[in-house]
Formats: C-alpha cells, sequence, structure tokens
C-alpha cells in the first residue's frame, strides 16, 4: 500500500523529516506516536502533498506509483484520506454540497457516474447516525461554529463516505471526550478491510485501546527510533518517550 | 420567371438600397436639442415628455462628467454617439450552427435552454418560432391580474398618465450627470405597473430573460407597486451579452406605496472586455427605490460580473414610516475590470430598517470598491441599519477597497457595520483539493459559499445559474 524510504523532508528551509522509514501492507493499521514537534503532522502533509512541505531525499510509493509525482487532488482521488489535526471553516459551503462534490470528484475519476441524489442522502445520513452526528450538521457550513468534538467525527464522516485505502489521522482522538472516542474508534473499525490501511497519528495509547494496531513506532526527532506491537503503546505510557530509542 | 429572372429579382430586392434605407433610420452622432426633438418625434411623445427631454439635456449641458468613483477609463465622447437608431431589422446567423461556438460554449456552460441561446444569440424571429406565443400568454395572464406590464414606450401611448405622475419623480433629472444625459435621450425600456392589492402572479423574469436581448443603451424602467401589491422582477440574464454601443446609461425608478413590496434582481453580465483590458461596455447605472408608503419594502439583489467598468448604487429612500430596504451584492472583477458600487440607504420616515450585504471578489488585476451610504435624517426615530461588507481576493495583483459613509441626524438610530477582506486561504484550497476536488472545483466552491448569503436572495432557478456563471466568469484565475 504504502512504502516510505529514507524520508527526508523540510519546512522553511528547516529540515523536519530525517530519513524516516515505514512500510504499511494493506488490510494493516500502523500507529505513529511521538513527543509534539517530532514531525507526526508534518508527515502526514507530505504524504497529502500540502504546499510547503519540501521532500529533500528519499521516496514514497503508494499502490505502486510514485506518491510525490502525484497532485494533491489526485493522491485524494486514489484513496488517501487525510482526517485534519485541525479541520477547516468553509463558509457557506454545506458540509452536505462539499461531500458531494468530494464524492463526485473520486467518482469521475475512476469513470463512474455521478451519484444518484437521493443514494447520496440515503447513505450520508445513515453515516452521520452511526457516528452521532445530529442530521441539522450536514447543512450546516463545513466546519463552521462545529465544536472540536464535532469537527472531529465531521472528518471521520467524511472518511466514511469516500472510503479511502489509505486513511490518515492526525489526532483525531486528542480533544474527544471518551464516550466521542469510542464513536470515532467504532468508525474507523467499521471501515476496517483487507484491502484498507490506516496511519493513526497520537499522543495518546488510550485510543489504541480501540483501534487495536498492527504495529506502533515511535517518531523523533524525524525519524522512527522505534517499531513494535501494540505492547509499544503501554511500554511508553509508562516511561514516556524519553529514553525510548537508546 | 426564368432563373435568371429570379436571381434578378433577388439581386434587386437585397440591393444596397435597401441597406441604406435602414441606414437612414438613423440619426448621425452627436446631441443637440435638435436630435432631442428628434427622438421624441419619432417615437411620436406627447408633450410633456419632449418637455422633460428637453428639461434634462438643457441641466445636462450644465453638468459635468463625476470623477469621484474609483474607476478610470479614457473620457467618453458624448458626440461620437448615436443618439436614435429605428429597431434595425439585423439579418442574424440563421440557426445555431452559425453562432460564434465560443459563445454557444458559454451557453452551454450556464445550462441555457436551447430556445433561449436562440434568442440570445439572435438568431432570426422566425427561427425562435415559440417566443411569440410564449410572450403572449405572459402578457394574458399579467392582464388577468390587472398588471400592466411592456416596453416604456407602449406605456407612453397607453398609459400617459402614469408615466406623467412617476416618471423622474424618484431619480430627477438633475439627479446625476448619466440620468440627466438618459432622461433626455432614454431610449426604450420597461415598464411596470401592479394596481392595488394584487400580487403578481408570476416573477418577471422568465419574460424578461426571452426579452433581454433587445434592451438599449439608454434604458429606462419605471416600475410602480401599488398600495399592499407585490412584484419580483428580474432583469438581465447570466448570458454573456454583447453589444456594439460601449456606454450604457440606464435609469431604474421604482415606487413601493403602503404595505407594497418590490424585489428587483439583477445578473448584469455585459461584454468585459478581453484578457488584456480591451473593449467592453461602460455600466454607468442609477437605480432608485422610493418606499413612498408606510411599511413597504423594496430589495434590490445584484449579480455584477460584466461589463469593463460598473458605476451603480442601486439605493432605497425610507420614506415611509416603517419601510424596509434592503441591499445585497456579488460583484465580481477579473482580468481588467473595475467596478465602484454599493448602496444608499436614505432613511426619513420612523422605524425605518436598511440591511447591506455587499460581496467584492477581485482576481487578475480587478478593481472592486463598495461605496455605500447610510443617512439617517432628523426624522428618522428608531432607524436600523445593518451592513457588511466584505471582499475576496483571489491572486497578488488586484484589490479591494471599501468607502462606507454614514451620515446620522437622529440620535435613536442604531447602525452596524462589519467589514472583513480576505484572500481565498491556503488552508481551504487544500482541504479541498485533500478531499479530491480540483483546483477549479475548489475555488468555485469557495467563492460561491462566500457569496451565499445574496444568491439565497435571488429567485431559485436563478440562484443556479449565479452559481455557474461565477464559475465562467472566474476561468482562467487558477493559473
Ligand atoms: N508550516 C510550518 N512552518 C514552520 N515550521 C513548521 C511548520 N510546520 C511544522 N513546523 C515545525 O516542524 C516541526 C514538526 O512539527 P509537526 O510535524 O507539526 O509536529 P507534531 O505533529 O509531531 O507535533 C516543529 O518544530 C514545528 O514547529
Ligand atoms: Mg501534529
Amino acid at each position: 500500500m504504502l512504502n516510505i524510504e529514507n524520508l527526508h523532508a523540510s519546512v522553511d528551509g528547516k529540515s523536519i523529516l530525517k530519513g524516516l522509514n515505514l512500510n504499511i501492507k494493506p488490510g494493516e493499521i500502523h500507529a505513529i506516536m511521538g513527543p509534539n514537534g517530532a514531525g507526526k503532522s508534518t508527515l502526514a502533509n507530505v504524504l497529502s502533498g500540502r504546499d510547503g512541505y519540501e521532500v529533500t531525499q528519499g521516496s514514497i510509493n503508494f499502490k505502486g506509483q510514485s506518491l510525490l509525482d502525484m497532485n494533491i487532488d489526485i493522491r485524494a482521488r486514489e484513496g488517501l484520506f487525510l482526517a485534519f489535526q485541525y479541520p477547516v471553516e468553509i463558509p457557506g459551503v454545506s458540509n452536505m454540497s462539499f461531500l458531494k462534490a468530494a464524492m463526485n470528484a473520486k467518482r469521475r475519476h475512476r469513470e463512474q457516474t455521478e451519484m444518484d441524489a437521493m443514494d447520496f442522502l440515503s447513505l450520508i445520513k445513515t453515516k452521520a447516525k452511526q457516528l452521532q452526528l445530529n442530521e441539522e450538521m450536514l447543512y450546516r457550513a463545513v466546519n463552521e461554529g462545529f465544536s472540536g468534538g464535532e469537527k472531529k467525527r465531521n472528518e471521520v464522516l467524511q472518511m466514511l463516505m469516500l472510503e479511502p485505502c489509505l486513511s490518515i489521522l492526525d489526532e483525531t482522538d486528542s480533544g474527544l471526550d471518551i464516550d466521542a472516542l469510542q464513536i470515532v474508534a467504532q468508525g474507523v473499525n467499521s471501515l476496517r478491510a483487507n484491502n484498507r490501511s490506516f496511519l493513526v497519528i497520537t499522543h495518546y495509547q488510550r485510543l489504541l485501546n480501540y483501534i487495536v494496531p498492527d504495529y506502533v513506532h515511535v517518531l523523533a526527532d524525524g525519524k522512527i527510533i522505534k517499531s513494535g506491537n501494540k505492547e509499544l503503546a503501554l511500554e511508553l505510557e509508562e516511561s514516556g518517550y524519553v529514553g525510548v530509542g537508546s | 420567371m426564368s432563373n435568371q429572372e429570379v436571381k434578378d429579382y433577388l439581386d434587386k430586392a437585397y440591393a444596397p438600397g435597401f441597406i441604406t434605407d435602414i441606414e437612414s433610420e438613423a440619426f448621425l452622432p452627436g446631441l443637440s436639442e435638435d436630435v432631442v426633438r428628434a427622438i421624441s418625434a419619432k417615437k411620436n411623445e406627447p408633450e410633456f415628455l419632449l418637455k422633460f427631454r428637453l428639461q434634462a439635456y438643457r441641466h445636462w449641458l450644465t453638468m459635468k462628467e463625476p470623477t469621484w468613483a474609483y474607476v478610470r477609463y479614457p473620457s467618453v465622447n458624448f458626440n461620437d454617439i448615436i443618439y436614435y437608431s429605428a429597431p434595425k431589422k439585423k439579418v442574424g446567423p440563421k440557426n445555431l450552427s452559425e453562432v460564434d461556438p465560443e459563445l454557444l460554449r458559454t451557453y452551454e456552460k450556464l445550462g441555457i435552454p436551447l430556445r433561449e441561446q436562440e434568442m440570445l444569440a439572435g438568431v432570426a424571429v422566425d427561427a425562435v418560432f415559440d417566443s411569440v406565443s410564449v410572450a403572449t400568454t405572459f402578457k394574458e395572464k399579467l392582464a388577468d391580474a390587472g398588471v400592466i406590464f411592456g416596453s416604456f414606450s407602449e406605456a407612453v401611448h397607453n398609459h400617459p398618465e402614469l408615466i406623467e405622475r412617476y416618471l423622474g419623480t424618484v431619480v430627477p433629472y438633475t439627479d446625476n450627470f448619466y440620468a440627466a444625459l438618459n432622461s433626455a435621450v432614454f431610449s426604450d425600456g420597461s415598464f411596470c405597473f401592479i394596481p392595488k392589492g394584487v400580487r403578481c402572479p408570476m416573477e418577471l423574469s422568465t419574460y424578461f430573460r426571452i426579452n433581454a436581448a433587445k434592451t438599449g443603451q439608454f434604458e429606462r424602467t419605471l416600475i410602480v407597486a401599488e398600495e399592499s401589491s407585490y412584484v419580483s422582477y428580474l432583469e438581465g440574464c447570466t448570458a454573456p451579452m454583447r453589444d456594439e454601443n460601449q456606454l450604457h446609461a440606464a435609469v431604474v425608478e421604482l415606487v413601493a406605496l403602503d404595505n407594497a413590496q418590490i424585489k428587483y434582481s439583477t445578473v448584469q453580465n455585459w461584454y468585459p472586455g478581453d484578457k488584456n483590458g480591451r473593449g467592453g461596455i461602460y455600466n454607468f447605472v442609477t437605480k432608485r427605490g422610493d418606499c413612498r408608503g408606510h411599511r413597504s419594502k423594496i430589495s434590490w439583489t445584484q449579480i455584477e460580473t460584466g461589463s469593463a467598468i460598473t458605476w451603480k448604487y442601486p439605493s432605497v429612500i425610507l420614506r415611509g414610516d416603517h419601510s424596509v430596504g434592503e441591499f445585497y451584492s456579488v460583484a465580481l472583477t477579473n482580468n481588467y475590470q473595475q467596478a465602484d458600487t454599493g448602496t444608499k440607504m436614505i432613511h426619513i420616515g420612523k422605524n425605518t430598517t436598511s440591511t447591506i450585504v455587499s460581496k467584492g471578489i477581485s482576481a487578475g488585476h480587478g478593481q472592486n470598491c463598495y461605496r455605500g451610504l447610510v443617512k439617517v435624517l432628523k426624522s428618522a426615530e428608531n432607524a436600523k441599519n445593518y451592513t457588511q461588507c466584505d471582499s475576496l481576493l483571489l491572486g497578488s495583483e488586484c484589490a479591494a477597497h471599501t468607502f462606507p459613509y454614514i451620515e446620522v441626524k437622529n440620535s435613536t438610530a442604531s447602525i452596524g457595520h462589519e467589514a472583513a477582506t480576505s484572500k481565498i486561504s491556503d488552508d481551504q484550497l487544500f482541504y479541498c483539493l485533500q478531499r479530491g476536488m480540483n483546483q477549479e472545483d475548489a475555488i468555485n466552491m469557495i467563492v460561491n459559499g462566500f457569496c451565499k448569503q445574496v444568491f439565497k436572495e435571488l429567485p431559485m432557478e436563478f440562484a443556479v445559474e449565479a452559481q455557474k456563471l461565477m464559475a465562467v466568469s472566474l476561468e482562467g484565475v487558477v493559473g
């Protein structure tokens, strides 16, 4: 699914990622943990192709293609999805029409016909219900006036609708109470399939009780300094990141 | 007849003499008192109208072209303009296959029905078999309701007393340079009269669209809504309109009596000039509504995407107590377009309320200026105004300017003003792209979101078209 080799990336000339390697196979869930400022969001941004993140070395292979040669929107249509750490507000654009545009962009890319309006409506309502999102939120402007938790659940709603093959969740659990956390986790788990992969960025072990990862990696100073199975998350919880790599 | 004879006959019928005949229906360029008299005579106008035109002309001579607007253009030579030409029997394209494919492509994108495409592209009238009957049906329906609706010239002959009573009572010919010029030489326009207690049985939009292609250079529109009547009127259309006349100076007057309501929507898409700013219409318009009666309401909604230069301030005089004035505007300037637009809300009556929502979008080298006046006179107890004016910049060569003027003579007034200028944020764009939309669709979506508050004031069918129009007008912005 995704193979990152010796990735070096910088922002504003400042080197952030310094030789990162990561291989995610179809069906796997990988968790990335690490201290603030380690470069976790930078990795997510590089993968999704955000402007201002310059790759200075290394390669990324996504489903057999060179990811770095693809534009942001093409990556998305090929099935790479980023659940934003800070979801963006778009005044005047309803959540519903935003998602419809996204769905149809992807469908056109796959040479499918646009989705029938009624089918779309019933699908989005079902998914919203699953995430315990009030139906009224579908008609509000994208993320405008949403609470922190609503924004995060809205990201997961988009993910459920778009059914990406690689989902990157950047601290989707931050700021969620335990109920919301379980809802989000349940949403992710419902997408789990042997042709889909997840990269879950988090600070807290507790999310991984609900989304059980196949691998846990520690990212510090721009590199993965340790990898392990889900037990590693528990270790980190006890001992912290200090001294992990040594 | 032999073939040769037939051919000779036909050649004769279309000989140059015939064309000269048509041409002679147009005056020589230039303006003088004689020209004004001749226009009036050609149209067989009653004495009062000639007098009105002459007074306007004499006043115009004493006036100077305004220079305060934030627009720049080479000065207009008013003696180069032909002030009267009879409706030309245009030899248009026979069908759509003869029409500029570029134009058709745009119609297509706007989703304009085929029949209307033909009208707009000026396909010879007899080819557009349906339009006449459609228009007639509308007319009958309106007549049944007692609504008078037709061309201004028609009304001058059929209802001179109404014209005499209301013409120039909202926009006097002394008002400004272009209004004076229009009053002297106006060609034609629309007249609409809704009698007491009548709710106009249909949006006057559909009808107008079919007739839109005929609008002239100096258009004059007058709408009178009697007590407790209602009308929704739509001027213009989303299809790009070409016209050989560079200067357009229209005047629109609205009168609302007690409890009457007029909703006036405009979609202005005159030719904006090319990418380098060559050509394009100068659109200098005076639009004003008079809430003459108590609890009357006048709403202006405008989508301005066309013209090289737009200079217009649809205004409301809130004379009646409890009257309401509204102005919702989207003005988009791309390439080298310039717009100086806004409104005036003049509060005279007690408990009068006005709302102003202005959305300016600048792209390319576009210059977009909001200019608005909120004036509360001493008599206007408890006047309320809310103004919101937002600007959106696409790119770094364009500009937005805001000139809000507020004059309050009564301390009970409450005035609220919010203004914001923003660029389409990289974060918003990235968010859309990450969801798979391409850059163009993403920008259109964000721009349409920005305009939402105004679009929702438009009649339903036009709200949809307006969105598409924004997309077409912004084409090429994404580099
Ligand atoms: N747009 C940016 N401009 C400048 N520095 C940035 C930018 N984004 C991230 N950084 C810097 O890169 C480092 C890694 O940040 P980030 O990837 O957000 O860390 P994490 O998500 O692991 O907390 C930090 O030192 C941060 O200050
Ligand atoms: Mg982060």
